[in-house]
């Protein structure tokens, strides 16, 4: 139990440290990796993400809604091998209605407070992808799985 | 942190806090001179507020939404106004709001005070940039004076800064700006004295005007001018102008007024007070061990220093560099109202009987000589009213920038160009045009007779109403698609476009007229009286700018109509002499050729392509947000004519520059793609008339996207998105 906290913790920490994002998606089977500016919720249940409904994130979002990101702290020196941790979170996209949006946007704002005229833009939408397994990757091969319980 | 400083409490170490001018002033206040009380906004609450705000985050985004070197010169006037915007629309936090107000409270009350910048770096600069940065006049009030500081913050992005961006050194990570807040002295006569003269180093240089300084600042009062001898301060000459008018200060600004007949007679210095005016820039050159620039007034007998700097030579700029031209575009209310005088009273009218006199003569019935000389002609005369274009009708175009600015520090709208709606209801030229072609399209739609017959080209068949309409339409605007290939197209052009037009539903115009009633009226009960007066007088000139805007081009296609006649007739004759790409031929080429039979053209460039094993494709082009929507459509890319003339019904319209002579086809248009940039260009005008997404400031536009291709527009944020080339 104490072993989850601290996983959570270090999980939590990295999510609030980090801007951007590697957004996986696929388009009939072919993969497709995008960087993105996220944030988290508090609880680490949803993971927020700003697009144009033009892109093809969106699209193909649109027609699969299982995705995978990936968050780490790397700075591009060697250290980065043992040093730098990174975490794979999958989890379902779908975008934030108009019903509970304002808390979701606040989220997101409070973190990217610049994109505001971004986000705002009626042809931008929010989403929330419903995290349900995080893996957390440190020392370089070291791997735990923390699987979100609803 | 303080967040203020005193001008006895500044000494030369504060220089990055409080800029150059600030330092100076206390400087002067310490050598024993006279100056009105002031106090200093430091550069510390500057940057306090952007990083607490997330104001800097949101600047850079917009200065490097796209490259400065891609950029026209409107776009850094949209950019600023949207970083002024984000200024005026974000509040300042309680804990620096508490700090701030009790220093201006305690220190000015409801005294009026000058409201000015003093950016670190700023007189040190190798040039002068005078005018660079905002100052405000007269503002009284804490709440108000704190309104217009931030205003100051946000002149560090002027149009004027973001082009002088790097001889200013301009950094959204290191500029930083302080702010002076300085009792205004009303003095009765004020002026400048140069403690060297800039043209002659043996001499100073007093020019002395009634009023304040304003008047003598900006141009708009001609001063009474002395020049002395430096070594011993005698006068050596006295310039007296022809004596009109002082600035005085009104509420919440200053205002130009006619001199009582005892001042217009009288120079506003005598003998002794010349001298004084001498020995204090003596005394500050002195005291900063450099030839120095200042400002000064009297009030009673008592001599104020307003502002001392170096004299800084200002070498002429390269003949290249057209940015003093641009910001001679900044120009005031008094300015503008008879530059309007000017296009309404004499230069529209030239140049509608320049037009109408070019199509008096017919250059299929002349020589090949006396043709080259008419294409000569013409050439010259088109030349001539470019050159009238950009003196005259683009600094005119500026006064719907300036409303932009006053509506917006008014109402303080969430969308900068919230304005634009109001000035939308004035009748424009190419407007009337187009609802000239809806109303035959009406027609058409109503009867499938007149359709077929129009279909099958059988004229004789039309009805007379119609035949009217079509001649009436002509007549009024012969040249519907003047474009690069060709002018005149009869109604072999417009019947297409009209049954094209009549094939779809009616499309409704985006702006209602009561809506920008209302908004006028929400802006105008802002004012008081006789400043009510003066906005509505504000507006209306606006209504003016933003309408003649269109009206200008539509009458310099008509002149530039008549050239590419005389042209095209001229490439007719050389094709029959077997020169089979004539088209491709300058003006001057065809003047030459059709003068001399054995001209040979010179080889036409061919573009190589570059082998580098890449094929690019473009897939999202970022331009500036003109027109608020989205679209989805098939591009249809204007390279001449022809490609207008074949525009379909909710195809993207993709051109280089729209101009109004293009404009039919905008009713078939689901929405504007436009590699000139800018909010105020014709093409955002008119699709914010029809509600239609539009993006401007595409670099290559017409090279990059082909006619056909699948085009998402998003006017909201200025991307358009090419999701599917045809093959």
């Amino acid at each position: 139990m104490e072993e989850a906290g601290r996983l959570k913790h270090t999980v939590g920490e990295l999510l609030k440290s980090q801007k951007l994002a590697v957004l996986s998606t696929h388009n009939k089977g072919q993969p497709y990796a995008s960087l993105v500016v996220f944030a988290a919720t508090e609880d680490l249940k949803y993971l927020l993400f700003a697009t144009t409904r033009a892109t093809r994130k969106y699209d193909n979002i649109a027609h699969d809604p299982r995705v995978a990101f990936l968050i780490d702290s790397r700075s591009n020196l060697d250290s980065d091998i043992h040093g730098a941790i990174a975490v794979t979170a999958m989890g379902i996209a779908e975008e934030v209605g108009e019903k509970g949006k304002e808390a979701f946007l606040k989220i997101y704002l409070d973190k990217h407070p610049h994109l505001k005229e971004f986000v705002h833009s009626p042809t931008c939408a929010l989403l929330r992808v419903k995290a349900e397994t995080y893996y957390l990757v440190s020392k370089f091969q070291k791997v735990f799985e923390l699987r979100i319980s609803r | 942190m303080n967040p203020s400083l005193h001008l006895k409490e500044t000494t030369d170490r504060d220089l990055p806090r409080v800029g150059g001018k600030f330092l100076a002033l206390s400087r002067m206040v310490k050598g024993g001179l006279e100056v009105p009380n002031a106090l200093c906004i430091v550069a510390e609450v500057y940057d306090t507020y952007l990083t607490s705000s997330g104001l800097r985050e949101r600047i850079l985004l917009e200065v490097n939404r796209k490259s400065f070197a891609e950029m026209r010169w409107e776009e850094i006037w949209d950019a600023s106004l949207r970083i002024r915007n984000m200024f005026l629309t974000t509040p300042l936090s309680q804990d620096l709001l508490i700090g701030l107000k009790e220093g201006i409270e305690r220190e000015f009350g409801d005294t009026p005070v000058v409201v000015r910048s003093s950016a670190p770096g700023e007189d040190s600069a190798k040039a002068s940039f005078a005018g660079i940065h905002e100052s405000y006049v007269n503002v009284r009030g804490t709440q108000n004076i704190l309104e217009h500081v931030q205003k100051v913050w946000a002149s560090l992005w002027s149009d004027a800064a973001l082009l002088y961006r790097q001889e200013l050194g301009l950094n959204v990570e290191t500029s930083t700006m302080a702010v002076i807040i300085q009792e205004i002295v009303e003095g009765e006569r004020s002026g400048v004295v140069f403690s060297m003269s800039p043209n002659d180093p043996s001499r100073a240089v007093i020019e002395s005007v009634y009023g304040l300084n304003q008047g003598l600042v900006d141009g708009t009062v001609e001063p009474d001018r002395w020049e002395l001898s430096r070594s011993s301060g005698k006068p050596l000459r006295h310039i007296a102008p022809l004596r009109e008018k002082k600035v005085e200060a009104s509420s919440g600004g200053v205002r130009p007024v006619t001199l009582p007949p005892d001042q217009a007679d009288r120079a506003p210095l005598v003998q002794e007070e010349v001298a004084r005016v001498f020995d204090l820039a003596m005394e500050a050159e002195n005291l900063f061990g450099a030839p120095q620039d200042v400002e000064w007034t009297f009030r009673g007998s008592t001599l104020y220093v307003l502002q001392s700097r170096p004299i800084t030579t200002v070498s002429d700029p390269a003949p290249e560099d057209q940015r003093p031209w641009y910001l001679s575009l900044h120009r005031s209310f008094e300015n503008l109202k008879n530059l309007r005088l000017k296009i309404e009273g004499e230069l529209i009218p030239a140049m509608m009987e320049a037009a109408s006199k070019l199509a008096e003569e017919d250059p299929g019935a002349l020589t090949d000589n006396a043709l080259a000389e008419e294409i000569d002609k013409r050439q010259q005369i088109h030349d001539h009213w470019v050159k009238v274009y950009w003196k005259d009708f683009i600094p005119f175009a500026h006064g719907a920038r300036l409303f932009g600015q006053v509506y917006n520090d008014t109402m303080r709208p969430s969308d900068p160009y919230a304005f634009m709606d109001l000035l939308g209801d004035t009748e424009m030229m190419s407007l009337a045009r187009n609802s000239l072609l809806e109303d035959m399209a009406a027609a058409v739609r109503a009867d499938p007779t007149l359709q077929r017959a129009l279909r099958e080209k059988q004229f004789a068949m039309v009805e007379k109403d119609f035949s009217r309409k079509l001649e009436d339409f002509m007549e009024r605007f012969y040249d519907l698609a003047c474009g690069k290939a060709q002018c005149f197209q009869g109604a072999d052009g417009i019947v297409p476009i009209v049954l094209e037009m009549a094939s779809h539903p009616p499309r409704d115009k985006a702006v209602k007229a009561e809506g920008a009633a209302a908004l006028k009226e929400a802006f105008l009960s802002r004012f008081q009286e006789d400043e009510r007066e003066k906005a509505e007088e504000l507006l209306d000139l606006a209504r003016t700018s933003y309408r003649l805007r269109d009206d200008d081009n539509i009458h310099l296609g008509r002149i530039e109509g008549r050239l590419i006649d005389a042209v095209e007739e001229g490439k007719r004759r050389l094709r029959e002499r077997g020169m089979t790409d004539s088209d491709r031929l300058e003006v001057q080429a065809v003047v030459r050729a059709l003068k001399d039979p054995a001209f040979v053209q010179e080889a036409l460039y061919h573009r190589e392509e570059e082998k580098t094993g890449f094929v690019v494709k473009p897939r999202q082009l970022i331009g500036q947000p003109s027109g608020p929507g989205l679209a989805k459509g098939r591009a249809r890319v204007i390279r001449g004519s022809s490609d207008l003339l074949a525009f379909k019904a909710g195809e993207v319209m993709v051109c280089d520059a729209l101009d109004p002579n293009m404009t039919f086809v905008v009713p078939l248009c689901s929405a504007i793609v436009e590699r000139r940039g800018g909010m105020l260009i014709h093409g955002a005008i008119i699709a914010r008339e029809y509600g239609l997404a539009c993006v401007t400031g595409i670099p290559n536009a017409t090279s990059l996207i082909e006619t056909g291709d699948l085009l998402t527009v998003d006017g909201y944020l200025g991307i358009v998105v090419i999701s599917e080339r045809m093959e």
